[in-house]
């Protein structure tokens, strides 16, 4: 069984390398071949840990790797039950992503290297969830920051162009934002990391959590707060989520792939994993569901009004995030991981259908100038349709199960105001998800006067999404084997509600969200191209993101910038500079002057003699006294 | 007084000096031989002191072999400064220097 | 009595020194030099160290002098040394530093007092012996080997002596009859670059 934890692991690498080879050549078929067939072997390798491993964990040790006086920490993997339920989730959307990835990046100039970065976020990511201790979690965390760097930035040679023209500014820009976001909160997270270290000597994940009743409440609840702060920088929770409305300057598969799917889902993955921790501490629990509740109403009121096509999608799943930290704080961590899978599963392929409209409509983003592209692509339609549905949380799509145990959750756990944010967020969400689907594929042919010939994607592409949004459509009714699968590791949380109230809370959460379809297809659907709150203070809020980018550029990025070319010009420049240089400057005339050593004057030398006779006999003099 | 070891070695090392200082200053290389020589009698003074006052006679073999060392220094140098003499017309100390320091 | 002659013989020798470090005149320097030597030789006598004595006379005002004699024949002597001197100040400063601090240092002991002195090495050959005589006893037994290293020594120095100067070292004069009446036709050129 072994094999198939290293086939998981290693296919990834090597399939990024076997593409690097190729990195500055142009384009070639069999790159893009070659690393979607090693991805499609790490996820038939998870698919047959899944299956084999009946009922045991399996714990590898590749090798010591740290050992230093008092601390000593393996490289080694576990296959547990959590962490094979991510495998899953984390490989089939990784080869599906780079089957269509093939599509999307065929007419690409460097389509090499993008098969290479994508291979090595999956082999990142793969690390991050299959570590059996901290530090090497905190490995695949930094990797998969740095690739999805590498991909946000992947057409680095655009241009920066001013805020007000372009939100984004620039590829390059957007992927120095999310580094130096997820850097910021990597802070938080080490302090947590040290903190595990220092009261409880080992990093791993058995030690740590059998002892973890050993330490104080408030040392938990520092641990608790610094690892969630480290969370949200992954996760993009408020007040670090700027950058994943940005991330969409990638090409749409990285989006689909990192941005819905895997890098974002760390935080929930850390959340979950360390449940031990966050058991012990409900009060941070609480405080993690109400930030997760704040920022899926937060990120929802701004998908409202937005006309780019990715953003929406790319608010939603910040929205969707804050669902899994609900779920998470409030002690739900089954379902904070169901809602994980199922949101993989339809967010990724929302995103799939987004790349193929893109492509259709020659890269314009602006729903506002698409229209009646059904008759066109009616796959797609389809699929987003679907896609959409799941996301609103439609019986008997995916989404209807996970969002609705999260509502239950909240609602039983007495926590009435959360219950009551994931409700209205519920109804944006599918308002959203609706209007984008209206303006995109109904009303009529916008599109005609920027003079586009869209047309559907290739076969393969529309064949890659086609499992995704399959999964999306069926994923919901695995939920008893996967809270029997995964309960063995993670608490089971008893909902105790009356039917009763079970009954309605199911009724008005299907309720308000069918509410919010029809109310955007009523609104949309002749050629009605005004937005909510139109021509009013809150729409210029929501469509500037409520300015807080433009802040945090004020208060934060310029006076930070100042102090930096302070600290080079006045104290790099004239003070360590200056001072190497006088050395030098000191050295350099010290031997300057020492020439009349050699001067071949013989006069000169014998002065020079008498002076080292005269400092000889001041020695024996000196040391004579002493 | 009895004059004793202290009298001649302070004799001596005023000599001494004497001829250091005319090491120093003197530029013409004739007179600095000249220097050089008094150098060699204040220690043979010094030697043959000492070689008194201790009764050993080690000091006055020692000033032996301190004039026959000068005696065949002053000739190979004599020979030496002919030569220079002889290419460059002066025995400047300053003309030795070949060097451009 | 001593005493007398011991600062007669001081005070000269000073004087005389400090007029060959001192004078323009390279006559007087030399003369003055001479001069020296000689009375560097009576302290000889006054320290019982007769064949010093002797040896100092013969050999160094004898011999040494005489050669800077002929040497000064070959420079132009008649017109005063223009010497420039450089930096009179550092050359006073290191002078006088110079002198202050081997006074004190040779002066140390005797002052302080903390004076050991080893046990001289006498032996019966030299009991009651005159200087020439223990001279040549030590000389011959306990120094032998640096006498004849001197002697080496000596004999190197005058080889070199005469390469220095000769001329034409690689043809016998005796048995090269044309070399023979080239040589008695030359002129001595002091001034002939070879």
């Amino acid at each position: 069984m072994e094999k198939y934890l290293y086939i998981a692991l290693f296919a990834p690498i090597v399939s990024s390398l076997f593409a690097g080879l190729f990195a500055t050549s142009p384009k070639k078929q069999f790159v893009g071949v070659i690393t979607s067939g090693l991805l499609a072997l790490s996820w038939f390798s998870s698919i047959r840990l899944l299956f084999g491993l009946h009922e045991k964990v399996l714990h590898v040790k590749l090798f010591e790797w740290i050992s230093a006086g008092n601390f000593h920490l393996d490289f080694g993997f576990v296959a547990d039950q959590t962490s094979i339920i991510m495998m899953v989730t984390v490989t089939t959307v990784s080869t599906l992503v780079h089957v269509y990835s093939n599509y999307y990046m065929e007419h690409d100039k460097s389509f090499n290297r993008f098969f290479s970065y994508l291979s090595a976020f999956v082999f990142s990511m793969m690390i991050l969830i299959m570590s059996d201790n901290f530090l090497g979690l905190f490995i695949g965390w930094e990797g998969v920051g740095v690739c999805s760097w590498l991909l946000i930035g992947f057409w680095y040679h655009k241009a920066d162009q001013p805020r007000e023209v372009y939100p984004s500014i620039s590829p390059s820009w957007a992927a120095n934002e999310a580094f130096i976001m997820n850097r910021i909160a990597d802070l938080g997270m080490l302090i947590g990391i040290f903190l595990i270290y220092w009261n409880l000597g080992s990093l791993e994940y058995d030690k740590v959590f059998a002892n973890v009743d050993k330490l104080s409440h408030g040392t938990l609840v520092l641990i608790g707060i610094f690892l969630f702060i480290g969370a949200m920088g992954k996760s993009a929770q408020f007040p670090l989520h700027t950058w994943l409305a940005d991330a969409m300057e990638g090409p749409t598969p990285v989006s689909a792939l990192i941005h819905a799917a895997t890098m974002v889902t760390a935080g929930v993955y850390l959340v979950i994993r360390a449940f031990p921790i966050y058991e012990s501490i409900p009060e941070i629990g609480y405080l993690i569901a109400s930030v997760g509740a704040f920022v899926a109403v937060f990120a929802a009121s701004m998908a409202l009004v937005n006309n780019d096509l990715k953003k929406i999608i790319a608010y939603s799943t910040l929205s969707q995030l804050g669902y899994m930290f609900v779920a998470g704080g409030l002690g739900a961590y089954w379902i904070a991981l169901f809602h994980l899978m199922t949101h993989a599963f339809f967010k990724s392929v929302l995103f799939l259908g987004a790349g193929n409209v893109m492509h259709a409509m020659h890269d314009e983003l602006n729903i506002k100038k698409m229209g009646a592209l059904e008759h066109k692509m009616k796959w797609t339609m389809i699929i987003m349709t679907v896609a959409s549905l799941a996301l609103a949380g439609i019986w008997p799509f995916a989404g209807f199960f996970s969002k609705d145990k999260i509502l239950e959750t909240a609602f039983s756990s007495h926590h009435y105001f959360l219950w009551f944010l994931l409700w209205l967020g519920a109804g944006m969400t599918a308002f959203y998800s609706f209007r984008l689907v209206m303006l995109v594929f109904k009303g009529e042919p916008r599109y005609k006067k920027l003079g586009v010939h869209p047309h559907e994607a290739k076969n393969y592409a529309i064949y890659a999404m086609a499992p995704l949004a399959l999964l999306a459509l069926v994923s919901g009714f695995f939920e008893h084997g996967f809270v029997h699968y995964v309960t063995k590791m993670l608490p089971e949380l008893e909902a105790d509600i009356g039917s009763g109230t079970f009954i309605f809370l199911l009724v008005v959460t299907l309720g308000i969200a069918l509410s919010g379809i029809v109310f955007a297809v009523k609104k949309y659907s002749n050629n009605n191209l005004k937005d909510l709150f139109e021509g009013t203070f809150i729409h210029k809020l929501l469509i500037n993101q409520y300015y807080i980018p433009v802040l945090y550029e004020k208060y934060i990025t310029d006076p930070y910038a100042k102090l930096s070319n302070f600290a080079w010009e006045k104290v790099d420049m004239k003070i360590v500079d200056a001072t190497v240089d006088l050395i030098a400057t000191i050295i350099y005339g010290a031997g300057d002057k020492s020439k009349v050593i050699q001067s071949g004057n013989l006069s000169k030398n014998l002065k020079l003699m008498v002076f080292g006779l005269v400092v000889l006999l001041v020695a024996v003099v000196i040391s004579q006294l002493g | 007084m009895t004059i004793g070891l202290t009298h001649y070695l302070v004799l001596a090392t005023i000599l001494f000096v004497i001829g250091l200082m005319g090491v120093i200053r003197r530029t013409n290389l004739l007179l600095l031989f000249f220097s050089t020589e008094i150098l060699l009698n204040a220690v043979n003074i010094a030697f043959a002191a000492i070689s008194k006052y201790y009764a050993d006679m080690t000091g006055q073999m020692f000033s032996f072999f301190i004039i026959a060392v000068a005696a065949s220094e002053v000739a190979v140098g004599l020979g030496l400064l002919v030569l220079w003499y002889k290419r460059n017309g002066t025995i400047d100390l300053n003309s030795l220097q070949e060097m451009k320091g | 009595m001593e005493a007398i002659a011991f600062y007669l013989f001081s005070i000269l020798t000073i004087v005389m020194f400090s007029i060959v470090v001192f004078s323009k005149n390279a006559l007087y320097s030399m003369s003055a030099l001479a001069a020296g030597m000689i009375l560097i030789s009576g302290f000889f006598f006054l320290l019982d160290a007769d064949f010093l004595g002797v040896v100092q006379i013969i050999v160094y005002t004898g011999a040494v002098m005489a050669l800077y004699a002929f040497g000064m024949m070959f420079f132009d002597t008649t017109k005063d040394v223009k010497e420039k001197f450089q930096s009179e100040t550092i050359t006073k400063v290191l002078w006088i530093s110079a002198g202050v601090l081997l006074l004190c240092i040779i002066t140390a002991p005797f002052v302080g007092g903390h004076l050991a002195l080893d046990t001289p090495l006498s032996s019966e050959i030299l009991d009651g012996a005159n200087n020439p005589q223990a001279v040549g006893v030590v000389l011959f037994t306990k120094y032998l080997a640096q006498f004849e290293l001197a002697a080496v020594m000596l004999l190197v120095a005058m080889v070199s002596g005469i390469i220095l100067v000769g001329k034409k070292m690689d043809k016998s004069i005796t048995l090269d009859e044309q070399l023979e009446r080239k040589v008695e036709t030359e002129e001595f050129d002091v001034k002939d670059n070879r």
